[in-house]
């Protein structure tokens, strides 16, 4: 009772960044595709069926990162295999939070550029980039421009990416200091973050970053904990008291909701204690390497 | 449209209808290369799992069209035979579903490291579910297959 279906559909296949705004700009009902993880779910379960697709795994441009001095340019292909397995010395936090993504096969595939353009709220490499100030870089048939990661997210699955625009890198400060990356979820692998905190010291500036995934609209950061006083002058002084202050700080500044995953009340608590956790680790790491 | 690639060694193409079709639907549907097991569709379950250009992803997540040109291997050209046999000797097999993806993961874990630990091991597969086993025989046929894998001469 079928008609045969029109084998007639588009797949786009650029071999540089040029061409492919060019087709995505000549094409705008093409659907970019890097590794899949998000996109071909949808495909799978009939969400979406694209009659285009534009594949960026053939740019090569892409799929690499460089070192930039005081940064790292991390390709919007690099999955997070890599991210993890070469990038942990400079930029911890974000190759912790990689590590944590999905299950190897994710790894494999899954690109620190798709975590951006799905900007789901629960994307794991949110935080450590909040947290370390990074900025996306985004080209068009208009040029490139960058964007800092705080002006990114603007809502759940809503990105200052516009039609017609690929993201083509993110640019992250290297690590000044200790970084963590907690995740709460029910397993170690497989699993959508019900909250998540990363946590940036720069002992040399005596700053903290902060940003908080799963726990809000868009990824957080969290500016009243990162202004929480800490005893510079004497380390010693670090107490559990003050741990507990900067978590609630960091609870506070969630916006969470009731959901499958969690409810608000468990995801402030978990984010309160994941928070002091990671200052208390930050905290010790920072002084034992560079004991005053 | 016509993709080429090449799967457990052979050159094959298949004709495709639709950009979203999955490296799973075209294998199993297409070119009755049934080894790889769909499940889930999700990327949840490895059942599926097989080898891109020696790299362990879902096959139901790789666009067919992407693999233009690509290195495809399955349960049938990516698991030495020391890991199978592992498989079998250690009844790490009960009904079976998951295996293949499981073979597969354990072949690109050994390749990479030939004496994992319990950790290493659980990591390595922690994207393949089995549902039967309660994974201990699993981890015991890991050991075997690199024991097994260290004494044969390569």
């Amino acid at each position: 009772m079928t008609a045969a279906a029109p084998a007639r559909f588009d797949f786009h296949r650029p071999a540089a960044v040029a061409e492919a705004v060019r087709l995505l700009a000549e094409h705008p009902e093409a659907v970019p595709v890097a590794g899949g993880t998000d996109l071909m779910v949808a495909v799978n379960y009939r969400l979406t069926r694209p009659e285009a697709m534009l594949d960026l795994t053939g740019l090569d441009e892409l799929r690499d990162w460089t070192d930039e001095g005081d940064t790292v340019r991390i390709g919007s292909g690099v999955p997070y295999a890599r991210i993890t397995a070469e990038l942990a010395a400079v930029l911890p936090g974000l190759a912790a939070a990689a590590r944590t993504v999905g299950s190897p096969q994710i790894r494999s595939r899954g690109t620190i550029g798709g975590n951006l353009a799905t900007a789901s709220p629960a994307g794991d490499a949110h935080p450590p980039l909040l947290a370390t100030g990074a900025s996306v870089e985004i080209a068009s048939t208009e040029g490139v421009r960058h964007v800092p990661i705080g002006e990114f997210y603007l809502g759940p699955k809503r990105s200052a990416l516009r039609p017609g625009e690929l993201i083509t890198a993110v640019t992250v400060p290297k690590a000044a200091g200790p970084q963590q990356f907690l995740k709460v979820g029910t397993r170690n692998a497989m699993v959508i973050a019900v909250c998540s905190f990363a946590l940036a010291l720069d002992p040399e500036t005596r700053r903290l970053g902060t940003g908080i995934g799963s726990a809000g609209p868009v990824p957080l950061t969290a500016p009243d904990a990162e202004a929480v006083e800490l005893p510079w002058s004497d380390p010693g002084r670090f107490d559990d008291a003050l741990a507990d202050e900067f978590g609630r700080r960091v609870a506070a500044a969630a916006r969470p909701i009731d959901d499958v995953r969690g409810t608000a009340d468990y995801r402030r608590h978990a984010l309160a204690v994941c928070a002091a956790r990671a200052l208390r680790r930050v905290w010790t790491a920072a002084h034992e390497r560079n004991p005053r | 449209m016509k993709v080429t690639m090449r799967v457990d060694g052979a050159d094959v193409a298949a004709e495709i209808d639709r950009p979203g079709e999955s490296l799973l639907a075209t294998l199993r549907d297409r070119l009755g290369r049934t080894g790889s097991k769909n499940a889930c569709e999700q990327g949840e379950c490895g059942s599926c799992t097989v080898l891109l250009d020696g790299a362990p992803v879902c096959s139901c997540l790789v666009a067919t069209a992407q693999c233009e040109g690509r290195d495809v291997k399955t349960v049938v050209g990516a698991v030495p035979r020391p890991v199978r046999d592992a498989f079998v000797q250690c009844g790490a097999v009960q009904c079976g579903f998951c295996t293949p993806g499981l073979l597969v993961s354990v072949a690109d874990l050994l390749g990479r490291n030939g004496d994992p630990s319990d950790l290493d091991i659980r990591e390595a597969l922690a994207g393949n579910l089995c549902r039967c086993t309660g994974y201990e025989k699993i981890i015991d046929a890991v050991h075997t297959a690199a024991a097994g894998l260290a004494g044969e001469p390569r």
